[in-house]
């Protein structure tokens, strides 16, 4: 039987972060009541001409120099027409034949291909449409609504070159994009409300064919679980069309997350004809290469360098420069608490372990928490000059992460510090040694699996403050 | 003294002398409107309240002697493209009959700024789409040189408005010869400014590559005095053009001694109407003897400039007028079960069958399969005329053609044909797709009383150039100051 071979490529819409729409002056904020975001240039009402915003450009630039772009110093706005309540204009203004940048690349991890180059045909900056509310009115639930707020937000699309082979690739893809896109901070990444999207084009074709099959675009998955979900339906309902001696034709399907399948549009949604041409209310867009440059200087440390970095630097495992660089502020938060606590492992498995552990239990953003780098860093050293053990310290963390203390105050106030006293420990251990004389015996006669029993006793006596070191060595002594 | 009589200029400096009020000339135009514009059917919308009060404010500052203008008080009038808030526009069209615009154009805002009184809001062509005036969904506008004949389009109600003395001056815009085509009809001054000389926010698009806003006066001064006002960088458009804008009143009267004029030989065709021919032939011998050097110059690619532009004007205009969907504003029919039955039907019964045949050529043009052979084509042809023209201009100032290729025609004679009436802008049209600016002047009469008009042509941001050429001819002839009697 033939194995077919999958064929993905993404394209992202990202919102960008603007005060500002893409051509006129209208706020971009999310949320507010419908139609009250709006001015005579985004309701498309006659006469009025678009304003490029400056600060869009520089946005698109930068995820352009980000991913590896070519940046074109002269490129074009285009029409595309179509007709639809919520693009008043009766065509979007987008960039057709001659984009502001191609040919970008980012590198992804894949299971079992490796790490994989996928390639980046261009990246092109369009104004969003509005949004449809349908059956919303009481008295006729046929009526729809339209909501112009959206209409005229500045979109960059980027646009992948058909390189991955599977759905976990495509979304490996499209969480790497999304990180260096939270790292420019240009689109707040948000995929519900839908300032993050992506559609699929997803084919299949008999493994070792050059030939790409014909391909089904996948629309409306607004997760990463919904475009796995979508992606992997869809390529095996083309296997089974294929297999059953059908066709695959090509169309634009929507992914229904309520029941998993992908369906097509309705045909003529779909049957357009763009009609693109150069939109002739708009000059050439000149972008010089002194701001490219200028912009290139100004781009921040990217994801995978950071990664990168942080494994050589701090000589970390893979993971955790991946979990500690998923955010900007993360990595800081990191790199802030390495500066007061050198020893790089330690404060990542504090704070993979502990600190993402309670920001997540509680829900919290980091920047909600009290546990400052500085307030970690004096933990740790309490620990490592033996004042506390590790089992309490993660009591006192806790306490630092609700009340925002610091670890010494804590530590004092419930007098939990460690004993590493040892006339102290003494007296406890005779006594524990003196109650179990039968343990004792066992252990000389070759159980020396009893000495976990008896650091046990030891810790339970001093309520987990004795020095497990200090135990282990004193014990053996006693023991022996 | 009748001070419906009096040029832009003429009246102006009454005004300013004290010797007239703005209250006195506005009644005097809304009296005449009243007793003539049914003859003609030139205003859509009459802004008599509004226009008294504005008159009235304006003769607080002749009075006071502040923030005076060479409008303020000045009664003029704008084409129904452009957009005036509260004021309803509807580009001659049934689709935008209940539109009031919440926003100004450019163009009107700098009027109403300069202090001019607006008369009211004149008939065109429905979305400018025409040659005579026939096309607008409230009536033909006639020519008041003889009512059986058409004033010329898209801006027939601008140009007939100013010949017929219904206003002191008249704006209009021009996208193949709109604005000097009707001039030329109704004897008067029409002039077309550089692409992007003239901010087109707020105006009404048809073909937004080509069009443009210009006066229409009854004399070269009044036109130079207008365009004072209109031109400039605005920051609402991207195409227009940020360039200081000369003083044109400053040099338009320096003469033109050892201007060099081509006559481009392409001009001098087949269908040129003999008396036209005659009038232009005469208007060089004038140009002669005003101190002119006059040179044959060649524009080569004229022949597919009515081709050229009736892709790339219908192009662009199927994309503009897709926004007249019946959904936001506007007229809506809403018949049959949902949105596209909707969409059909408010198209069908708002727009005219000029604007429906363009909207279809256009579509068609920029369909995927044949972009590449029509719309694609025109674009590069468009590029040669250009170069036509770039490469005329190094062997003279000014180009000097006939405007049209006949008189006024009559009402009724072009309407089943409309490749003939296409070729009716056949002179004006490559003017457009070069971004030049152009100007039709008075320059002879027919044998059967119908006014001529004759075109100058300018390279790019050379207004006060043509300006001059243009004022040079009017102070050496007398056609200037022949009237319609109406
Ligand atoms: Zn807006």
């Amino acid at each position: 039987m033939t194995k077919f071979e999958t064929v993905i490529g993404l394209e992202i819409h990202a919102q960008l972060k603007t005060n500002s729409k893409l051509f006129c002056a209208c706020p971009t904020v999310f949320g507010q009541k419908p139609n009250t975001q709006v001015c005579p240039i985004c309701l498309g009402m006659p006469g009025v001409l678009p304003v490029i915003n400056e600060k869009a450009i520089s946005y698109g630039v930068q995820m352009a120099l980000a991913i590896g772009c070519k940046i074109n110093a002269r490129s074009i706005f285009a029409r595309k027409n179509y007709f639809y309540p919520d693009l008043p204009k009766g065509y979007q203004i987008s960039q057709f034949d001659e984009p502001f940048s191609e040919h970008g690349e980012i590198n992804i991890e894949t299971k079992g291909r490796g790490k994989r180059t996928i390639g980046v045909t261009r990246v092109h900056m369009e104004d969003d449409a509005g949004k449809l509310q349908h059956g919303e009115s009481p008295e006729d639930l046929n009526s729809s609504f339209v909501d112009l707020n959206r209409t005229g937000m500045p979109l960059i699309e980027i646009v992948s070159e058909p390189d991955m082979r599977s759905a976990d690739e495509a979304v490996a893809y499209f969480k790497a994009m999304r990180d260096i896109i939270l790292y420019l901070g240009i689109c707040d990444g948000n995929m519900q409300e839908g300032s993050l999207r992506c559609d699929a084009n997803v084919s299949i074709r008999p493994v070792g064919q050059e030939k790409l099959g014909t391909k089904a675009e996948l629309k409306n998955m607004n997760s990463f679980k919904f475009i796995k979900d979508a992606i992997n339906f869809e390529v095996a309902r083309q296997t089974d069309l294929i297999e059953s001696g059908g066709a695959v034709i090509q169309e634009t399907r929507l992914f229904d997350p309520a029941s998993g399948v992908t369906r097509p549009m309705r045909t003529k949604e779909e049957a357009h004809d763009y009609r693109y041409f150069p939109e002739p209310d708009l000059l050439p867009l000149l972008i010089p290469d002194e701001m490219v440059e200028k912009l290139r200087t100004e781009l921040p440390e990217l994801p995978q360098a950071k990664r990168d970095r942080f494994i050589t630097d701090y000589k970390l495992p893979a993971y955790d420069a991946g979990v500690l660089t998923a955010s900007q502020d993360l990595a800081a938060y990191y790199e802030d608490s390495v500066k007061l606590f050198d020893d790089p492992k330690t404060v990542s498995n504090w704070i993979m372990g502990e600190l993402l552990r309670l920001l997540k239990e509680s829900s919290k953003d980091l920047s909600d928490s009290l546990v400052t780098p500085e307030k970690l860093a004096e933990l740790l050293a309490l620990i490592k000059d033996g004042k506390i053990s590790g089992k309490i310290a993660k009591e006192v963390f806790e306490e630092i992460f609700t009340s925002g203390k610091d670890a010494s105050a804590i530590v004092k106030a419930k007098g939990i510090s460690q004993i590493s006293d040892a006339g102290e420990l003494e007296a406890i251990i005779n006594k524990i040694v003196a109650d179990n004389q039968d343990s004792v015996e066992r252990y000389r006669t070759g159980k020396t699996k009893l000495m976990g029993f008896f650091v046990g006793e030891t810790m339970k006596a001093t309520k987990g403050r004795a020095n497990p070191g200090l135990v282990s060595k004193m014990l053996k002594e006693k023991l022996a | 003294m009748d001070i419906t009589e009096l040029t832009l200029s003429e009246l102006s400096a009454k005004l300013q002398s004290g010797e007239l009020t703005s209250r006195a000339a506005t009644e005097a135009y809304l009296a005449r409107i009243e007793a003539k514009d049914a003859k003609i059917n030139t205003y859509l919308t009459l802004c008599k309240d509004e226009a008294l009060a504005a008159a009235d404010a304006a003769d607080v500052r002749l009075k006071a002697g502040t923030d005076i203008t060479p409008l303020t008080g000045v009664p003029i009038a704008l084409k129904d493209i452009f957009c005036t808030d509260g004021i309803r526009t509807t580009c001659a069209s049934k689709i935008l009959d209940n539109f009031i615009p919440p926003y100004d154009s450019t163009v009107a805002k700098k009027f109403k700024d300069a202090g001019a009184v607006m008369l009211g809001k004149l008939n065109m062509d429905e979305f400018a789409m025409g040659s005579s005036n026939e096309n607008s969904a409230y009536g033909a506008v006639l020519n008041p040189w003889d009512t059986e004949r058409v004033p010329g389009g898209s801006s027939g109600g601008s140009a007939a408005a100013v010949a017929a003395a219904l206003c002191a001056a008249s704006i209009g815009t021009d996208t193949g010869g709109s604005i000097r085509q009707p001039a030329s009809l109704c004897g008067i001054v029409g002039m077309k400014p550089t692409y992007g000389r003239v901010s087109r926010y707020g105006m009404i698009a048809f073909a937004s590559s080509l069009d443009q806003a210009g006066p229409l006066t009854r004399s070269v001064e009044d036109a130079a005095i207008l365009l004072q006002t209109m031109a400039g960088h605005d920051p609402l458009d991207s195409t227009s053009i940020d360039a200081p804008v000369p003083d044109y009143s400053k040099t338009l009267k320096d003469g033109i001694k050892g201007l060099r004029i081509g006559i481009p030989k392409e001009y001098f065709v087949e269908g040129l109407a003999p008396e036209v021919e005659t009038s232009i032939k005469a208007a060089v011998e004038t140009y002669k003897g005003a101190g002119a050097e006059i040179v044959e110059v060649t524009l080569p690619h004229t022949e597919y400039a009515v081709g050229v532009y009736y892709l790339v004007a219908t192009a662009e205009a199927s994309s503009n007028l897709a926004r007249f969907d019946g959904v936001k504003y506007g007229l809506r029919v809403d018949e049959g079960t949902g949105l596209l039955d909707m969409y059909k039907a408010t198209r069908d019964k708002g727009f005219g069958a000029e604007v429906k045949r363009r909207i279809m050529l256009g579509t068609y043009s920029l369909s995927s399969g044949y972009y590449d052979a029509y719309y694609m084509k025109a674009s590069q042809v468009r590029t040669l005329i250009r170069r036509d023209f770039d490469e005329a201009f190094k062997d003279c100032d000014i180009i000097l053609t006939p405007t049209t290729p006949s008189a006024a025609f009559k009402k009724g004679e072009k309407t089943n044909d409309p490749l003939t009436m296409y070729l009716s802008d056949i002179f004006t049209i490559s003017c457009n797709l070069a971004g030049i600016p152009g100007i039709s002047i008075p320059c002879g009469i027919t044998s059967n009383n119908l006014p001529i008009g004759l075109q100058l042509l300018a390279p790019s941001l050379e207004e006060a150039k043509l300006f001059r050429a243009a004022y040079a001819f009017e102070a050496a002839t007398d056609w200037h100051t022949k009237k319609p009697k109406l």
